[in-house]
């Protein structure tokens, strides 16, 4: 893969924002906030950590990529389309009848590694995928991106167990820190803090990053693993609805759709970061 | 006993809007009424009741299991509860919950499953609730309703919270008419509501699908001279046998309709209660395939599977003809 400059995977992240609003404005629903917030770390994933390209998806060495949110599936799908996975007009029937480009990645859309939209459920998944790899002795690497609102679901604490138990050090799973769930910030709804502390108490390494900060995120992925014979976390510090001033930190943007106007300043906001770049 | 269907039909609210009202009113006389939420009040339509009543609800966050759980535990010591949680993950997620701890250990929590069925439209089968009906009446100790209207959605939530008895009710988030005027109505679980009588076919729906099932009879009528007897059956379990034995004795036709699979549902509910006391009627079960959902709205799910004023015409047609 021909490495992108730093300069280049913040162009990305900008179009990526743009896309994401025009589909979500499109569709007329989508889950707006919490793309925004992870998007910047999906740009890094694909752009820069993953060998995943439409050409090796039938690889068995290929690097899995399992979105445990998988409500911001608006950002998985831009950043597929733009990988080639698929032609990115087909994003234009977002939630159509008879669409594959539904509210939550399935795997009839080219590129998604597994069906999630159930909170809770990416973590097992990543576990056992990556335990495959040990048994196999194959070298590929499984990424997964949980909510933090997600992490009360208990099986995510099951599986955290597990991957240290069976060392998997050959798993990163990154927490988009938004601070933000549906009905209030993750501290008053269930305060799960400190999550360092815990993650480290079942065996985990853990670092945290600026979420937007494609540099630092480069950076914690180039040191993966952490430790050796440890899973790795990434807690990324991340704002919701990140880029669009009047979508961050606004709690109603978690599945808002921009009115025309709201859609027109958006896209200008992010026309003008873009023309800084 | 006339539906309302050809006269004032009430536009109706949504029977999440009414069960949060509901459960507002019972609320402020009661002070043991407690909801129990998991991220999900606001799509419980519970933010008002919680600005009213912050000490009577409990904030559980993302964990269905763990809400069902703590639900019972607080019902075991005379809360009454209403757990409240999309159908889809309260009733898949946290099953062994429902089973163990609310209905073999017999605690009382009313369990509210939100935007059923495939309210959820476009966010795709992780949010659908198509088997909920089959996994709860395979528990024993649960009473399973799905009311169609305003009305028995505002009698099923207060007449559960004064039941000693562990509840499922669900409903979705469309606005729904009155199937009836109040003035005719009346509501009892386990009695199904007889919303319009007719003579050529019996139409047993539940939940959402009764008024699409009065729309095709409507239909019927008036184009090809059929009538129907159209049931709301809410009670899914436990079935009201006696209305079945009566509609059955006509020799007519039996159609089904719900917005849950095929499998395990009202229709084999009632073909099991049927077959087993030789009963025979022509017989068809309305629903969602055993297949790979169709992706789109409610109302999309609904056409491409014919859940609708015309699609159950036609299929009452075919079973007439045979
Ligand atoms: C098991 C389960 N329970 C509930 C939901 C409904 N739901 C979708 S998104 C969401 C809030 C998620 O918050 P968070 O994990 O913080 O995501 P983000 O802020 O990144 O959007 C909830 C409750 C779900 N999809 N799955
Ligand atoms: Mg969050």
């Amino acid at each position: 893969m021909k490495q992108m400059t730093e300069q280049e995977l913040q162009q990305k992240s900008v179009q990526y924002r743009k896309n994401i609003i025009k589909y979500i404005y499109g569709a007329k629903a989508g889950h707006t906030g919490g793309s925004l917030s992870c998007v910047d770390i999906l740009n890094v994933l694909y752009n820069y950590v993953l060998n995943v390209g439409p050409e090796n998806f039938d690889s068995p060495d290929r690097d899995r990529y399992i979105q445990s949110k998988g409500h911001t599936v608006e950002a998985l799908f831009v950043v597929l389309a733009d990988k080639g996975f698929f032609p990115e007009s087909d994003l234009e029937t977002m939630s159509q009848y008879k669409s594959h480009y539904i509210g939550h990645p399935t795997r009839k859309v080219n590129g998604v590694e597994q069906n999630t939209g159930a909170l809770g459920h990416g973590l097992s998944l990543s576990v056992g995928t990556a335990l495959a790899a040990k048994m196999d002795a194959r070298d590929y690497r499984v990424f997964t991106l949980l909510g933090d609102g997600e992490l009360p679901e208990g099986s995510n604490w099951e599986a955290a167990l597990t991957a240290s138990h069976y060392k998997l050090d050959n798993l990163c799973a990154i927490i988009d820190h938004n601070k933000l769930q549906i009905t209030a910030s993750t501290k008053e709804v269930c305060d799960t803090n400190p999550i360092d502390d815990k993650f480290e108490s079942f065996g985990w390494a853990v670092r945290h990053v600026d979420g937007h900060d494609i540099g630092q995120l480069k950076e914690a992925f180039d040191a993966m693993p952490f430790e050796a014979g440890k899973p790795s976390l990434i807690i990324a510090h991340t704002v919701k609805g990140k880029g669009i001033s009047y979508m961050e930190n606004v709690l109603k943007w978690h599945h808002g759709v921009p009115s025309e106007e709201q859609y027109a300043a958006a896209m200008e906001e992010l026309d003008q970061v873009m023309a800084t770049l | 006993m006339g539906a309302i269907i050809d006269k004032e039909i009430e536009t109706g609210k949504a029977n999440l809007e009414v069960f949060s009202s509901t459960l507002q009113e019972l609320a402020a006389t009661d002070r043991d009424i407690v909801a129990v939420t998991s991220d999900s009040r606001g799509s419980g339509k519970l933010v008002p009741f919680g600005q009213k009543f912050p000490k009577q609800i409990v904030e559980i966050g993302i964990a269905e299991q763990n809400l069902v759980g703590v639900a019972a535990g607080l019902a075991s010591v005379g809360k009454k509860v209403f757990a409240v949680s999309p159908a889809c993950f309260l009733t898949a997620r946290a099953l062994e919950q429902i089973k163990n701890d609310v209905a073999y250990s017999d605690n009382p929590v009313k369990l509210i499953g939100i935007s059923a069925g495939v309210s959820y439209g476009a966010l795709g089968t992780t949010h659908h609730s198509l088997h909920d009906f089959a996994v709860l009446r395979a528990i024993n100790n649960i009473i399973i309703v799905a009311p169609a209207d305003n009305f028995e959605t505002e009698q099923a939530i207060a007449q559960a919270a004064a039941s000693e008895q562990p509840f499922y009710i669900r409903f979705g988030k469309k606005p729904m008419p009155l199937l009836q005027p109040r003035s005719e109505s009346s509501f009892e679980f386990g009695k199904g509501r007889v919303i319009k009588e007719g003579d050529d076919i019996t139409f047993i729906a539940t939940g959402e699908t009764v008024y699409p099932a009065l729309q095709a009879a409507a239909k019927l009528e008036k184009e090809q001279g059929i009538s129907a007897t159209v049931i709301s059956m809410h009670t899914i379990k436990p079935l009201d046998h006696d209305l079945l034995t009566k509609v059955a004795a006509t020799g007519k036709p039996i159609l089904t309709v719900e917005e849950h699979m095929v499998y395990g549902g009202l229709g084999e509910a009632c073909a099991s209660y049927l077959i087993q006391n030789g009963h025979h009627n022509r017989f068809k079960i309305m629903g969602i395939p055993d297949e790979y959902t169709v992706t789109g709205s409610q109302n999309d799910i609904f056409n491409h599977y014919g859940l609708t004023e015309s699609g159950i015409a036609a299929e009452a047609a075919k079973l007439l003809e045979k």
